[in-house]
């Protein structure tokens, strides 16, 4: 017997990791499908308990009762306790999902969040309790939706964005319009006919109708983004759909506001249409000042945070709710408020906060908006478990035939009249992706649920014809568009990052195309990008930018970037000897520096190759003293996250740059030896990101190809010895005359490195960012603002 | 007066035949053309600097020698001329036409090779065939141009990286000793092949005259 037990074993744990897995998850969802229906069962009892304590004391108030030890209060917390579950459970889920292999391959995540919600507003319902009202209008729009909303304005890819802005606003305006009118229409007619067999849908008037026809037409951002993250489909397609969901908010906010007024009076006038075109203009420009004004209020706010980097990011989250807050305060379009908040903002607030901080925001926004769809899925399911319904098989199945319909019919007409101003073409392929993924989701089900009872006697059949839309596009069309896809062969997301080559040559069309259409004399959209960006260049950045950023380049930021995004990757590779890139190349400098004729002067030489053995040793010794640097953690209070001494010490620096260019100038002659990309001293991109714990765990760049001297002080403890090095480089340039540009190693101050081309680059890009763990790899934000 | 109007239609279709622009489109370039030459035969380089939007490019030298740039006439010849007549100012503005809904895939192939071809050519300015690695620092300082000296400190730094990265993607193993003398046509479009240049290489040409609709002013 034993033995037996034994041969099974093995066979037993393989399966037995993800089977755990699973039971685990099942139970936990039992728990939170008990726990709350307690939590709303407990409370009366322990309340009820207190006020009879409270009955009993002054009556025998000489009767001591034993003092509780441990004692149940479940009333005190039950609030926070149930959102925490909540949240914990939508987290859990999402877990659990990736755990399961195949699963999400197949099933897009939207659809088994809404499965979760209806489990579990199942099992409450079975429990005999009542389901809380969780998809609450209120707490849909004020606190679901805008974290949502936020992550998609501040990282929107405004260049694709802003060329494609007139196809969005077609689809989003004139596609939404037509979409309302056709529904609600048809469906009253078809609500009209059978009159042989009065039924309840006759009682349903136009008004109504229509009103129904907005909340049910409008493409849903979060289902839109929900589903369309994993598909990868390529960036064109990805932002036409996207804009559109986002941009016709303002629509359906002016055409439900103006049914439900006039529903009740019963007839809408020629001045109430007038009215409703003003409204329209009005709320969603508006909405987009309200959004930029408090973006512009972020980024000028974020120019003087230099000394509380703590904060920063709490800058951008308040500001942007305020934006939403105020447009929702003033019926303007809300979502477009946010969009157009975080969009602003972003350029300037990226070039004034710390790394961190940009690494928090990133962080903390992606966190939020994922919480917060997986939250509304589950609630949606939930919401369809308690709501009440009023199936009727005609109203239902028509509605969700003429959603489908006018949606194609739409996107087709449109891209008709579309493609005649387009210089690149939407095929047929493209168009029915763009209509096959006009998803619905929670907003129109909150709108729908936000719907006077009495005004809206029909409001049950219009919630369960809007839940029944919703499922059918989330399932349905959800779960087959990534088949579709691959069957379609549509074009993929392009995954390559961008090149400085690109960035370089992007800029140069730019100009030469503004200065061709100059030429011929007429203002064409490269004119006015031009006109705009030398504006931002002047007068915008002087203001929402801190120091000497303001004037900083593009083409030179983008380049920073880069260097910088290369320095923590060889940093996270385990400072290896080479770079690790996308193509392995044994390419360096010295392949493509120009070799000067061997009789121009007497300095120059070819860098000798390190002899193997002496590389290891000095590798040896970089990464024993980096490990050690590694350790010595400064302590910190909780008020400075890092006390970053190149932050506040920032004038220095400027002053040591300009004593750099002016030493550079005179050494101009050395110009043969480009072991190290030359960059400038120390820009203020790479102050901030000086991340190192240890503050002396830098070194100062030389400032052009002239020095390959870099001083690496990785050992000594003093405070930034930015002076010592002043001197050795003064000191290095005397000596070179007479010295072999070899190694030299002075162990007294530190390691000094003239090294060769990787090896003197790897060194110092190491030194500098030590403690970041670095953002992730797919840092799409990296478009340059307005480019 | 009759032979005179069929051979300006004549010329202009030569012209449209070859150039690829439309009638209406010819004819408003070449009202363009005599505003900038003074109503003279051709233009000089002074015509084109006295432009005063170009004041603020930082590129506009180089857009200027592109005109004046034999190798964009498609002819085999090299050098530069000092004056061009409308034939040449057309050439080289049907670098910039867009591609329209009737042009097939070779055709877009075709266009594109033209367009980076002009883009080389601005480059590559001692016609050796490749850009070097100064060739290539002198585009950046002047695309720098307008930033001071921030931007010429890193212009060569940017140049030197973009260099490396073509070097690297097109001939990754090298050896310690090889140099690597210029991007040559091949690498070059290799390289801005993500950048789908047939579409964004482009301006659009009116058909209808703006400069009558204006009322008053008719200069740039």
């Amino acid at each position: 017997m034993p033995s037996r037990t034994g041969s099974h074993r093995p066979a037993g744990i393989g399966k037995s990791l993800s089977e755990r897995g699973l039971l685990l998850l099942i139970v936990l969802v039992l728990l939170e499908g008990s726990v709350l229906p307690l939590g709303a069962a407990s409370s009366p009892d322990i309340s009820h308990k207190e006020d009879l304590d409270k009955h009993k004391v002054p009556e025998e108030n000489y009767t001591k009762k034993a003092f509780p030890v441990l004692d149940l209060d479940y009333h005190h917390v039950h609030t926070p306790f149930e959102v925490s579950l909540w949240v914990l459970l939508a987290s859990l889920m999402k877990l659990g999902f990736h755990l399961i292999p195949r699963l999400s391959g197949i099933v897009p995540e939207s659809c088994l969040l809404i499965t979760v919600g209806l489990l579990v507003g199942g099992l409450i319902k079975l429990a005999g309790e009542k389901v809380p009202p969780v998809l609450d209008s209120k707490l849909f729009f004020l606190c679901l939706l805008p974290p949502i909303i936020l992550d998609a304005g501040y990282f929107l890819p405004i260049r694709p964005f802003m060329e494609n802005l007139g196809t969005i606003l077609m689809f989003a305006v004139v596609g939404t319009l037509w979409n309302a009118f056709f529904v609600g229409g048809l469906l009253y007619a078809v609500c009209q006919i059978q009159p042989a067999n009065p039924s309840i849908l006759h009682n349903i008037e136009l008004l109504p109708c229509l009103l129904f026809g907005s909340i049910v037409s409008a493409v849903d951002p979060v289902a839109v983004l929900a589903v369309f993250e994993e598909i990868h489909i390529n960036e064109l397609l990805h932002i036409l759909v996207f804009g559109e969901s986002l941009l016709n908010d303002a629509v359906t906010v002016v055409l439900y506001h103006l049914f439900e007024e006039y529903s009740g009076a019963g007839t809408v006038s020629v001045l109430d249409c007038v009215l409703g075109v003003i409204s329209f203009l009005v709320v969603s420009i508006g909405g987009v000042l309200v959004g930029a004004f408090y973006g512009i209020l972020t980024a000028f706010t974020s120019r003087f945070t230099s000394h509380t980097r703590v904060i920063e990011p709490l800058f951008v989250f308040v500001y942007s709710y305020m934006a939403y807050l105020s447009a929702e305060m003033f019926h303007l379009s809300g979502i477009m408020a946010l969009i157009a908040c975080g969009a602003v903002m972003r350029p300037y607030v990226e070039a004034n906060i710390s790394h961190k901080s940009h690494t928090t925001i990133k962080y903390f926004l992606k966190m939020w908006s994922s919480v917060s769809e997986t939250l509304i899925f589950i609630f949606l399911g939930v919401a369809t478990v308690d709501g009440p319904h009023a199936w009727d098989w005609t109203f239902v199945t028509v509605t969700v035939i003429l959603c489908l319909v006018s949606r194609v019919i739409g996107v087709i007409g449109l891209t008709y009249v579309i493609n005649k101003f387009r210089i690149v073409k939407l095929t047929t392929k493209d168009q029915f992706i763009v209509a096959y993924g006009g998803l619905r989701g929670a907003i129109a089900f909150s709108l729908g649920f936000l719907l006077d009872e009495n005004l809206f006697p029909m409001r049950k059949m219009f919630l369960t014809a809007i839940i029944t839309v919703i499922f059918f596009t989330v399932f349905v069309q959800g779960m087959t568009i990534k088949p579709l896809v691959e069957l379609l062969a549509v074009k993929k997301k392009q995954e390559a990052k961008r090149t400085i080559n690109e960035e370089i040559h992007t800029q140069f069309l730019d100009h030469l195309l503004t200065g061709i259409e100059d030429i011929c004399g007429h203002y064409g959209h490269h004119h006015w990008k031009d006109k705009l960006n030398r504006f931002n260049k002047k007068y915008v950045k002087k203001c929402l930018i801190a120091g000497e950023r303001s004037r900083e380049p593009q083409l030179i930021a983008f380049y920073h970037k880069m260097e910088f995004k290369q320095a923590i990757e060889l940093v996270e590779s385990g400072g290896g000897i080479k770079l690790p890139s996308a193509v392995p190349s044994t390419v360096s400098m010295q392949n493509i520096q120009p070799k000067k004729p061997p009789t121009a002067k007497p300095a120059e030489r070819v860098l000798p190759q390190l002899p193997k053995g002496r590389e290891e040793e000095i590798r040896k010794i970089l990464r024993s003293n980096l490990q050690r640097t590694r350790m010595r953690l400064r302590s910190y209070n909780r008020h400075t996250l890092v006390a970053d001494p190149f932050e506040d010490g920032f004038g220095d620096l400027l002053m040591k740059k300009q004593k750099m260019i002016e030493l550079e100038k005179k050494i101009h002659d050395m110009n043969n030896y480009l072991t190290v990309p030359a960059a400038p001293p120390d820009s203020p991109t790479m102050c901030r990101a000086r991340l190192a714990s240890d503050p002396q765990a830098y070194s100062m760049k030389p400032t052009s190809d002239s020095v390959p001297t870099i001083h690496v002080d990785l050992a000594s403890p003093q405070s930034p010895d930015s002076v010592n090095v002043m001197d050795e480089f003064k000191r290095a340039s005397k000596k070179r005359d007479e010295e072999d540009q070899g190694l030299m190693m002075r162990p007294s101050t530190g390691l000094r490195h003239a090294g060769e081309a990787d090896g003197g680059k790897e060194q110092q890009k190491l030194t500098r960012c030590l403690s970041d763990p670095g953002p992730s790899a797919d840092e799409e934000e990296d478009e340059p603002f307005l480019p | 007066m009759g032979a005179s109007q069929t051979r300006t239609v004549h010329k202009y279709q030569d012209l449209a035949d070859k150039t690829g622009f439309s009638l209406e489109q010819i004819k408003n370039l070449y009202q363009r053309f005599q505003h900038l030459s003074g109503n003279e035969e051709t233009i000089s380089r002074d015509n084109l600097e006295s432009i005063p939007a170009l004041a603020n490019n930082p590129i506009r030298k180089q857009i200027i020698a592109a005109f004046f740039d034999k190798r964009n006439q498609h002819q085999d010849e090299v050098g530069s001329c000092n004056e061009i007549g409308f034939e040449q100012f057309l050439m080289v503005m049907s670098h910039f036409r867009p591609p329209n809904a009737k042009t097939t895939e070779e055709e877009k192939e075709a266009m594109r090779k033209e367009k980076l071809r002009f883009l080389f050519n601005m480059h590559d300015t001692n016609n050796d065939g490749t850009i070097t690695l100064v060739e290539y620092r002198k585009v950046v300082e002047e695309l720098l141009s307008n930033s001071g000296d921030i931007g010429q400190e890193a212009a060569k730094a940017i140049a030197d990286a973009a260099m490396l990265e073509v070097a690297s993607t097109n001939v990754p193993h090298m050896g310690p000793e090889d140099f690597y003398a210029g991007i040559t046509f091949e690498h070059f479009e290799q390289i801005l092949e993500g950048l789908e240049m047939e579409s964004r290489m482009h301006i659009r040409f009116l058909d209808v005259n703006t400069a009558t609709m204006r009322c008053g002013k008719s200069q740039s």
